[in-house]
């Protein structure tokens, strides 16, 4: 019985919360006695593949039929699960993204399993019971969920697991197939379209985030934002009234009705602090706030503030980045 | 076409969460309870599709004590024509598909409409349950749902771009923005509301599979440090030398 951990690859690059969720995995594994193989989704590469040994994986199982490219929900359930039945997995981990919840929520069903989905610790054993605490009330608490039974289906969120580096470790990969048929293929996609990503970082798997609200005042002024974010290798976001007057795509709103960031760094720039839009930011690691108004209630969340008008402040803070070299 | 919507009720997204001592609950006094905001894109959407066939039906469904009955009389107010409660606390994801699953079914519902998330538990997992239960599609998140005769042609949402879609009924779907510009009750609409059909039925099927053990509050920030505006370029030094982050 080995763990079974699913990894998400992106143009042949495993992408970064995979590499957390295979360590949690190998580390799973290893609380069990057991060893941990990985399961890949997506575009890969087996060089990429192999080095999932650093993370702890003994072996990757990929299967190169092309149409699993892209996430389909049917067809990547059931590779997962064949996956599972092959190497009679009890517990599976994957990561908690729109991808890896969906599966998992299917896979708990057909192979009749209790789940946790937000995950931001590794388990605590007791028995055959798991308890593991995930985030709940949209960042605003975490609950510790008991999960019985012998089959258990966990889903990382991204960030909140240190991901191992071993260093020369290689896992083997092995060619693995489904044996998938049209029928697992009804969801499968006409078209994707890939954001156009100035910097090339993906909101969800950013490391840093600069995010920008109504005190940016208008578009015009989101060159200030992006100069900051292109010279820090961070992703950019907004605050849902920016997004919701065009602005900016609705792709980069964070908060309790947009999306959940928990980066290492969120620099928050002419944004109030609404306990909406803090939901959806104040698990990141160390937060940092400009706002011109020191009355303004992000600062009882910050790590570090400066009472500023973001158009003078923003500059020269990418200057200050750029003297770092 | 027979659309089923669930909506969960939730916390109003202002409220500062706290648990009983035993930190074993979540503590609803003084709490105002709302359609969880996911849902009601889920609720705008399927009244506006049934408008635009100009036939069908929209049912609203939760599984909730008899405390929920405000909310779902709210979204018979902003459109739905019938409601159905089951009545049982709520008690996890897996007890709630199990409810929804049996319903969609015994209805022959054609399209099954939830929001993405669960704002109190943020689960993302009932549509996929109810997906699997009844052996049809699950297309989640979804920014935008259209539909043609049996078609619908959905955009879903990953991380970094997204697919467009197309399956056929049934299929479950959840929801979230930009599918439409959700819809506030008028006050024909709470007037015909309180007539609205609203059925009350008893859980079936197992109990949950997990449970939760303990609630806890975040840790507290230590506190802000300030940089002055002046020396706005030291903020950079602290981060790297002290926080460590860049
Ligand atoms: C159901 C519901 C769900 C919601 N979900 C979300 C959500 O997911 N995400 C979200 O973000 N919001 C959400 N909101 C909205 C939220 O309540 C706030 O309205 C919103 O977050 C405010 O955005 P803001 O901070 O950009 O704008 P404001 O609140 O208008 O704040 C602008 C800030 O900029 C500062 N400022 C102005 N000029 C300057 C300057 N020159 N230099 C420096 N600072 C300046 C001001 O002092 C002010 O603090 C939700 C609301 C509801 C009701
Ligand atoms: C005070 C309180 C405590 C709770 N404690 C727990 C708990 O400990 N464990 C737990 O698992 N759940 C708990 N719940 C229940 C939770 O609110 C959900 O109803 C259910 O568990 C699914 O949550 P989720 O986040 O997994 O849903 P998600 O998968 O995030 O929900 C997706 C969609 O499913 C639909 N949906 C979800 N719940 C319902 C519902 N009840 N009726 C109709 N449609 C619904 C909605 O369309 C929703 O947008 C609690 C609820 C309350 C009010």
């Amino acid at each position: 019985m080995s763990v079974l951990v699913v990894v998400e690859c992106d143009n042949g690059e495993v992408k970064k919360s995979s590499l957390e969720v295979a360590s949690y995995g190998s580390q799973v594994a290893q609380m069990l006695g057991t060893t941990a193989t990985a399961v890949a989704v997506g575009e890969a590469t087996e060089a990429n593949l192999a080095k999932l040994g650093e993370q702890g994986i003994s072996k990757v199982l990929y299967d190169a039929e092309p149409r699993l490219k892209d996430f389909v929900n049917g067809a990547y359930t059931k590779l997962i699960a064949a996956a599972a039945g092959k190497e009679d997995s009890k517990i599976i981990v994957l990561a908690n993204s729109n991808i890896g919840a969906s599966v998992g929520s299917r896979l708990s069903v057909r192979l009749q399993a209790s789940l946790a989905t937000n995950v931001v610790e590794l388990p605590k054993a007791n028995g055959s019971s798991f308890t593991v605490k995930r985030g709940a009330f949209s960042g605003k608490a975490f609950a510790d969920v008991v999960l019985s039974g012998d089959r258990k289906i966990i889903a990382v969120k991204k960030n909140s697991i240190e991901a191992l580096h071993e260093a020369g470790k290689t896992a083997t990969v092995e060619a693995f197939s489904a044996s998938l048929s049209d029928a697992d293929f009804t969801d499968a996609p006409k078209q994707v379209v890939m954001q156009d990503q100035a910097g090339g970082i993906l909101l969800p798997e950013a490391d840093k985030v600069v995010s920008g609200g109504r005190g940016m005042k208008g578009p015009e002024n989101w060159g200030l934002i992006e100069d900051l974010a292109k010279a820090l290798g961070a992703a950019t976001a907004c605050s849902k009234p920016v997004s919701d007057v065009d602005w900016r795509p609705h792709h980069e709103h964070v908060g309790q009705t947009g999306i959940t960031v928990s980066p290492n760094l969120y620099i928050a720039c002419g944004i109030s602090g609404a306990i909406q839009h803090l939901a959806g930011v104040n698990s990141s690691k160390v937060i940092v706030v400009i706002n011109k108004d020191p009355e303004a209630p992000f600062f009882k969340a910050a790590d570090y503030g400066i009472v500023g008008d973001v158009f003078e402040v923003l500059p020269k803070l990418t200057q200050a980045v750029k003297e770092l070299g | 076409m027979k659309f089923l919507v669930c909506i969960s009720n939730v916390p109003d997204t202002t409220t500062k969460i706290t648990f009983t001592p035993d930190n074993k609950e979540f503590n609803k006094a003084g709490v105002q309870f709302v359609i969880n905001p996911w849902d009601e894109y889920a609720l705008t959407r399927a009244i506006e599709l049934k408008e635009a066939q100009g036939s069908g039906t929209v049912t609203v469904l939760n599984v909730g004590e008899a405390d929920t009955e405000p909310n779902i009389r709210k979204a018979l107010a902003i459109g739905a024509d019938d409601a159905i409660r089951v009545n049982a606390a709520p008690k996890d994801a897996y007890f709630v598909a199990q409810q929804i699953a049996a319903i969609a079914k015994e209805g022959a519902y054609d399209v099954i409409l939830m929001g993405k998330e669960s704002i109190d538990y943020n689960g993302f997992q009932v549509h996929g349950m109810v997906g699997e239960m009844l052996g049809i599609p699950t297309v989640a998140p979804a920014m935008k749902l259209d539909m043609s005769g049996s078609t619908a042609t959905l955009e879903r949402e990953i991380e970094g771009g997204k697919e467009i879609v197309e399956v056929n009924t049934p299929f479950v779907a959840s929801c979230q923005q930009p599918m439409c510009e959700p819809r506030i009750p008028n006050m024909r609409g709470i007037m015909t509301a309180r007539t609205k059909p609203l059925k009350v039925v008893e859980p079936v099927g197992e109990g949950a599979r997990t449970e939760v053990a303990e609630y806890a509050l975040p840790p507290k920030k230590q506190g802000v440090k300030l940089i002055p505006a002046e020396s706005a370029g030291d903020l950079i030094k602290l981060l790297r030398n002290e926080a460590k982050v860049i």
